[in-house]
């Protein structure tokens, strides 16, 4: 077993791990947030994609371990305490989910990207989100909802 | 996934003791390594994890003709720090698989696994770079050992990786469009009038530099001695993402786009 330390959503929680639990299992059995979905389980989808340590990362192709001593954000860290984040929001929206199976893993990445580059194009946000694959939506309002996201960082910051 | 120990070593030191137990094996980003672990296709006792050793981690340009890259350095860091230094390998680095697997995924990992249609060991090979280890340096011409073979003993760690900064260079990778891995990939680096090329995903002995289109870029550096080139030799990787004779047209397709990037 190995010991892990880590800061979740902002809770700071320690305990012993098995040395073969994936960061997506330690998450959803062990914490309960569940809002992590494993969809491939082969680090091609993106449906379980988390921070850490500010990185996005896919969560099924990582052990709990290795995220010792770093800060991990999940989708569950990303509404406020009874409203939606502001990508959440654009997503609903923006219809940019149907089944929402991809939707945790998107707003992940989503929120990365604004991290990295606050104004993509339309053509860096398709990129960015190469690897989380979305079976329903055709991706068209996903990009649109990313980008108004970005817009509306832009005029609040400028007001 | 079978059961193990994990050891989490600080130093190269520490992390060689590690792997001298029976039947320990290095993690890098594990991009490669917890896929055949979730299949049961290797059974490692110990993992020895290098992610948190400082002096394998950093990219650094070294008197102007040099970038050395930690073993543990992710593609992600390659792609940022050497986008003015070098930015064939920037490009290249920026260009592995998605953000979240360019975040874990590292130098080290790549070239220890010699993944047929890899893109490191295709730069690696063009440049000439130096692989070294916790215990020797060894020449890319040395390393590569035919698909997923390398020279690497038992035990080895890949700490460091020193590619030589060409004057001229230019990737040209040529996606499989699922596992966005390079169906074909092209290195080409000059370096004065000597080009070298390092071609990933074709041949069935994997990453190799390809003479003619050295020799024949080196006496005229243009898109038609590309175009011009013969076959090229061996036997190609012939399966149902492509067949050997596709494989061997786009290795002169991307040669001749990467001698037109570069000029
Ligand atoms: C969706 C996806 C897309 C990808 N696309 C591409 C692509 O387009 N191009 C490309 O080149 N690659 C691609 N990859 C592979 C990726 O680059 C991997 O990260 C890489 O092949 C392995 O690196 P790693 O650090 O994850 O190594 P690991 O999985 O940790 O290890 C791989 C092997 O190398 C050994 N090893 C690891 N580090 C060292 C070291 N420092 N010294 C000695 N041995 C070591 C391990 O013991 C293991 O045998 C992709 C992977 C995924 C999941
Ligand atoms: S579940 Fe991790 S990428 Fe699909
Ligand atoms: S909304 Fe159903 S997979 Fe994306």
């Amino acid at each position: 077993m190995e010991f892990v330390e880590l800061i979740v959503n902002g809770r700071t929680l320690s305990g012993e791990v098995e040395g073969r639990k994936l960061l997506s299992e330690f998450l959803r059995e062990d914490l309960r947030c569940t809002g992590t979905h494993i969809g491939c389980d082969t680090s091609q989808c993106g449906a379980c994609v988390v921070h850490v340590g500010g990185k996005a990362v896919k969560s099924c192709t990582m052990f709990a371990w290795e995220a010792d001593g770093m800060e991990v954000v999940t989708i569950e860290g990303m509404a406020d305490e009874d409203s939606l984040g502001d990508i959440q929001q654009a997503f609903q929206d923006n219809h940019a989910l149907q089944c929402g199976f991809c939707t945790p893993g998107m707003v992940m990445s989503a929120a990365a990207l604004l991290d990295e580059n606050p104004d993509p194009s339309d053509a860096e946000i398709r990129d960015y989100l190469e690897g989380n694959l979305c079976r329903c939506t055709g991706y068209q309002n996903i990009v649109k909802a990313i980008r108004s996201v970005a817009e509306q960082r832009e005029s609040a910051a400028a007001a | 996934m079978y059961d193990f120990e994990v050891a989490r070593p600080s130093t190269i030191a520490e992390a060689a003791s590690a792997l001298s137990a029976e039947g320990a094996q290095v993690l890098g980003g594990g991009h490669t390594l917890i896929p055949t672990l979730k299949n049961r296709l290797a059974r490692p006792s110990v993992l020895v994890s290098v992610s948190r050793i400082d002096e394998m981690r950093g990219v650094r340009v070294e008197n102007e003709k040099c970038l050395c890259v930690g073993g543990a350095a992710t593609h992600a860091e390659v792609a940022s720090s050497a986008e003015e230094s070098f930015p064939a390998l920037a490009w290249l680095a920026g260009n592995i698989g998605d953000p979240a697997v360019r975040n874990r995924g590292t130098v080290g990992g790549s070239l220890a696994n010699n993944d047929p249609s890899a893109c490191y060991p295709a730069a690696a090979l063009a440049v000439g770079a130096t692989i070294e280890t916790n215990n020797r340096e060894i020449a890319a011409d040395d390393f590569f050992r035919g698909m997923f073979e390398t020279e690497l003993k038992e035990g080895e760690i890949i700490t460091k990786v020193r590619f030589p900064i060409p004057d001229a260079g230019n990737y040209q990778k040529f996606e499989q469009p699922a596992s966005r891995f390079a169906l074909v990939g092209v290195f080409l680096a000059q370096f004065g009038s000597e080009v070298r090329i390092g071609v990933t995903g074709a041949s069935e002995s994997g990453v190799f530099r390809w003479a003619d289109a050295e020799a024949a870029l080196s006496a005229d550096f243009s898109t038609e001695a590309a175009n011009g080139l013969p076959a090229a030799p061996g036997a190609m990787i012939n399966d149902l993402h492509g067949s050997g004779e596709y494989r061997a047209h786009l290795m002169k397709v991307l040669t001749a786009r990467a001698v037109a990037a570069a000029s």
